[in-house]
């Protein structure tokens, strides 16, 4: 049942070069850098996404995902599902609004799996880069890199996803929209979780380490679009890790490869949708190979183990 | 472009690595008539994730960032380093450790 909550806002990364992180998401992933705060934050969107940002860039030293955020309907959704984070026994923090640039209030909070989330009702909305609120064109013509239309998911691994799942779709309302589930023993091995009508908003591996990021996902329109991705990552000598290829889970068509950080980066097309009716998708486990990479069918020596 | 020899302690295999790519860039690099080595388990590449964590025994090097959650400080201090982020600058004697965590 849906709790208010509308869809991903944004994603705080870790990165341990800025200027290096930088040519990497605008340059090469082609968002659009649009604010550096105080901090010396670096925010970024996708050129299709309405809001001021979606992507934040912090320098440290160590890399990996700060937070992930959702933005709600309305305050009253906020302060409504704040007292439900809490009732449920989550460990939960008000951000005052400016803390990131632009947006109001947040309400942050811890899972069963070490991943922090936040929800949100404010943002400023500046409209879709470089297209007219009216009358829009197609697309911007000064696009930079592999086009990224916008920041779409992020798959996070750690130890307890049953326990994160029954919080995001109890408190959240979040659906699962499909699982990898181990035949014998009936353990989860993975959940993607829907809060719209994708595949997924945000997904789990299990993993023995709390609080691990995977990926950040960025969405194009087309194969073509990945192709393209491809040849751009053979063109910047970027760190491959799969793909072109298609995923067996969600039917993305996607590709893999790093930051300099060493975070995981998607760039993907394509995929199935779900509605509140739909059942479960549910993949066995040992057909994991074939349910990450459809067409390798196996699974590459990185994708359970490189996590930061 | 100088270039050095990069030498396992435990087996003796060595490879060659210039003193412009770090050494999994050098480890992977085409030989005549050998496969693409695999002496150093090979992850994200950026110094994040840990995978190709190793000590280094001998030798002289260069090291850009990596996660201090997998070097610390006083790990690095004893040759303790992601062979992505290490640029060799004289022949090289290393050992492969195991993820830190």
């Amino acid at each position: 049942m849906r709790k208010g909550v509308m869809r991903p806002g944004h994603v705080q990364i870790r990165v341990l070069d800025m200027d290096e992180a930088v040519v990497h998401y605008r340059d090469r992933l082609g968002l659009i850098e649009v604010n550096r705060d105080s901090l010396g934050r670096v925010y970024l969107k996708g050129w299709t996404e309405i809001d001021a940002f979606s992507v934040v860039l912090r320098e440290a030293d160590e890399p990996g995902m700060d937070f992930m955020g959702f933005k709600v309907l309305s305050p009253d959704v906020l302060a409504c599902l704040y007292q439900e984070l809490v009732d449920y026994g989550c460990q939960v923090e008000t951000i005052p609004a400016g803390e990131l640039d632009g947006c109001g209030e947040r309400v942050r909070f811890d899972s069963p799996t070490g991943h922090y989330f936040e929800i949100y009702a404010e943002k400023e909305q500046t409209g879709k880069w470089g297209v007219e609120e009216k009358n829009p064109d197609a697309w911007p013509e000064d696009l930079k890199g592999m086009r990224a239309t916008r920041f779409d998911h992020c798959l996070l691994y750690g130890d307890d996803v049953d326990g994160t799942v029954d919080l995001l779709e109890t408190v959240l309302g979040f659906q699962l929209a499909e699982q990898v589930v181990d035949k014998e023993t009936g353990q989860r091995a993975a959940a993607f979780l829907s809060i719209s009508t994708k595949a997924h908003d945000v997904a789990f591996v299990r993993h023995p380490e709390k609080g691990k990021f995977h990926h950040a996902s960025f969405y194009l329109n087309s194969w073509e679009d990945v192709l393209r991705a491809a040849d751009l990552i053979s063109m910047h000598d970027i760190p491959l890790d799969m793909g072109p290829t298609r995923h067996g889970l969600t039917h993305g068509q996607t590709i893999y490869f790093f930051d300099p950080s060493g975070n995981r980066s998607e760039v993907f097309s394509g995929g199935d949708y779900t509605y509140p009716d739909h059942p479960v998708v549910t993949w066995d486990a040992d057909m994991l190979g074939k349910a990450i990479f459809y067409h390798a069918r196996e699974l590459n020596d990185t994708f359970l183990a490189v996590v930061t | 472009m100088m270039k050095h020899t990069v030498k396992l302690a435990a087996t003796g295999e060595e490879f060659f690595c210039r003193e412009d790519q770090n050494l999994l860039q050098g480890m992977q690099s085409f030989q005549m008539g050998l496969p693409m080595l695999k002496l150093i388990p090979v992850g994200c590449r950026g110094g994040g994730c840990g995978i190709c964590r190793i000590k280094i025994t001998t030798g002289i090097y260069e090291a850009k960032k990596m996660s201090r959650k997998h070097i610390p400080e006083e790990d690095q201090a004893r040759g303790i380093v992601l062979a992505c982020r290490v640029y060799p600058r004289s022949d090289l004697l290393i050992e492969v450790l195991s993820l830190s965590h």
